[in-house]
């Protein structure tokens, strides 16, 4: 058990600086209008740092050193390019820690999960990607015998990119590493609910990308998203997040006629089918397992597997065993390697939690393990503490068909194979979804049956690069976390070439 | 029209056909904070959401910034002025699938102190606009 020392404090791997600029062309700039806001940590409900407040005016400022850097960087070879992000993974992996702590106090996350999933992920997403590019080829058609359609990817140029609060580390660098590896320019603005712990990855990786090459510009999302999003200077935008903004941003991309890539979310569902109990051993703890990592991350995560659905011959028996390995989630300090459960990342998201799970009793869920804001003492009063709660109810209910991004898991049974998979799909949402069976037919069906774009089957929350990403439905539009995510950066250029001396003969 | 209650709520007009109940409500603190940003924006328009992060709260945006479609439902009408005063409108909308999940909902807007919620309007205040519900009253119990 290791407790890490809180940022600022003697012994910590980070002290936070008192104020954040924006990174703009390879250097800190102050905010054209002058103006911070605080960055509050969900740890303990404080402020710990300031950051620029920045305006359209700085996104200007961003896209010019983008416009500036993206013509040189577009013309750098594939293996420069995957050198530089070699670069950047092994800085990541060389402050591991130190990115940890900083993600954990920004987020509210556990370091167990910061120190290992979110930043060795984060490095070995740049890796993929660096591979990703230098494999990459081109191709040609042989229209006939003296002429050849060559076919190569080009960048787009320079790219807006909109970034969650989940994972504020991990989701840039799933949108940064291939529009880099593409030889794009990059105008990014981070969540304001956790605008610094990606400046402090600039900090560190900063002097590896030539200037202008990534450009970071907080601020709210009216007065610094909108801007990057409805810009004319960008090629194409990028963006996690909700429905309403997911389709405000199209209909800004519509009025630029630009690409838009989204992620916005799911209520994905966690299937077990009876034969999971056949035999009390490994996989049946696996799967146990599986359905409590409704709470991994607080429940903030897009494919979080919020509804469980459980086959009624084992409903009783595996429902039990499951609200008790729950119930054995350690909720705690952030800080300690120990803890499985953290903080959740805003006083907002606090809030809206807690009115689902009055909605929940509402609507007439019943409740089977938690439902309160844990209130855990000492400095860690003032933080945003959810008890993992765990309700059992129907499909119809609002528990079931929204995405409370806490840890509240709703519960139904189902019987047999065709209502499993009408009641999984029985969603606005099909982003992620659990299979589990010990009948591998079953299991494959209802993976391919399930309308969602990434099923896990017999495992669930692992998220290795190489393995594509994206949502079906209302869930969004592109793939991100494999190669395909290259051809959201990237246009094809076709060149026609003739090599015969014959005219064409029309005129 | 919507109706100002002594209490300072505001209900919604009833707009979706075939109803004949509201379906949303301000709160006095959510009034004063959209006079104030009508203020500053000019008329406003909410959005319901749903899915991820920010997602499953209303979006306030300037009247008309966000195009609503076939798509969408207008749940009511709420004027937020004063008695007496120019009238104020704010159409709240909804997306049609996802009220087809909520519609036996009624909302009511708070606010809370908070951070960041998509493009709305009230996120620089440090505050956001959430949704509390309770069941309609001839919400039919589940089965």
């Amino acid at each position: 058990m290791t407790v890490y020392a809180a940022p600022g404090s003697p012994d910590a791997k980070i002290t936070f600086k008192p104020r954040y600029e924006n990174w703009i062309g390879g250097e800190w700039v102050k905010p054209v209008k002058g103006q911070y806001f605080e960055d509050i940590s969900p740890v303990n409900g404080k402020p710990f740092a300031e950051v620029a407040r920045g305006t359209a005016e700085d996104i200007e400022l961003a896209l010019d050193a983008a416009h500036r850097a993206a013509p040189a960087w577009g013309k750098t070879s594939a293996t420069q390019r995957a050198a530089v992000l070699n670069k950047i993974a092994d800085l990541i992996d060389a402050n591991t820690e130190l990115l940890a702590l900083a993600e954990t106090w920004d987020n509210g996350k556990a370091i167990r999960e910061t120190l290992n999933a979110d930043i060795p992920l984060a490095a070995d997403h740049f890796r993929y990607f660096a591979a990703a590019i230098r494999a990459q080829e081109g191709s040609f058609a042989e229209m006939d015998g003296d002429m050849t359609a060559y076919h190569y990817h080009e960048p787009l140029g320079v790219v807006g990119q909109i970034i969650p609060w989940n994972f504020p580390i991990l989701m840039a660098v799933w949108k940064l590493a291939p529009a880099l590896a593409a030889g794009n320019a990059i105008v990014l603005k981070p969540a304001e609910q956790t605008p610094v712990s990606i400046l402090v990855l600039i900090e560190l990786i900063g002097d590896v990308l030539p200037p202008g090459v990534v450009n970071i510009v907080n601020g709210f999302g009216v007065e610094a998203g909108k801007p990057l999003a409805s810009s004319p200077r960008i090629r194409k935008i990028a963006f996690t997040g909700e429905t309403t903004t997911g389709r405000l941003i199209l209909q800004y991309a519509s009025a630029n006629i630009i690409p838009a890539t989204l992620e916005l979310g799911g209520k994905s569902p966690n299937l077990f089918f009876a034969d999971v109990a056949d035999k009390d051993d490994a996989f049946y703890d696996k799967a146990l397992e599986g359905f409590a990592l409704f709470a991994f991350n607080q429940g903030e995560v897009c494919t979080a597997p919020s509804r469980a659905l459980i086959e009624k011959p084992i409903y009783d028996q595996f429902l039990g065993a499951a609200v008790k390995r729950t119930a054995l989630a350690v909720q705690g300090n952030p800080l300690d390697t120990e803890t499985m459960v953290g903080a959740q990342a805003s006083n907002d998201q606090l809030e809206k939690i807690l009115s689902y799970i009055d909605i929940g009793k509402q609507e007439g869920a019943k409740l089977l393990l938690g439902g309160e804001r844990a209130d855990l003492g000492g400095d860690l009063s003032e933080g945003y503490y959810v008890q993992p709660t765990i309700f059992e109810g129907h499909n119809k209910m609002r528990l079931f068909q929204e995405e409370i991004f806490g840890p509240v898991l709703a519960v139904t049974s189902f019987d047999g194979y065709d209502d499993g998979i009408a009641i999984a799909n029985d969603t606005l949402y099909g982003l992620g979804a659990g299979v589990w069976s010990r009948n591998g037919n079953v299991a494959y069906r209802a993976g391919r049956d399930i309308q969602a774009g990434r099923v896990w089957v017999n495992n669930y929350h692992a998220y290795p690069a190489g393995a594509a990403f994206g949502g079906y439905k209302s869930s969004g539009i592109g793939r991100e976390n494999s190669r395909l995510a290259l051809d959201h950066y990237q246009q094809t250029k076709n060149l026609l070439v003739s090599y015969s001396e014959e005219k064409l003969g029309f005129f | 029209m919507s109706v100002i209650e002594s209490s300072g709520v505001v209900t919604a007009s009833v707009t979706v056909p075939g109803e004949s109940i509201p379906r949303v409500e301000f709160l006095p603190v959510t009034v004063e904070l959209l006079r104030k940003l009508w203020d500053q924006y000019g008329p406003l328009m909410i959005h319901q959401s749903g899915g991820c992060c920010d997602g499953s709260s209303p979006m306030c945006f300037p009247a008309g910034d966000f195009i609503t479609s076939d798509q969408d439902v207008l749940l009511g009408r709420l004027d937020i002025a004063p008695e007496g005063a120019e009238p104020q409108v704010i159409d709240f909308w909804m997306s049609a699938e996802q009220f087809e999940y909520w519609s036996h909902t009624f909302l009511s807007v708070d606010v809370v102190k908070g951070r960041g919620s998509g493009f709305s309007v009230e996120a620089p205040e440090g505050v956001r606009f959430m949704i509390r519900s309770r069941l309609m009253e001839t919400a039919a119990p589940f089965v």
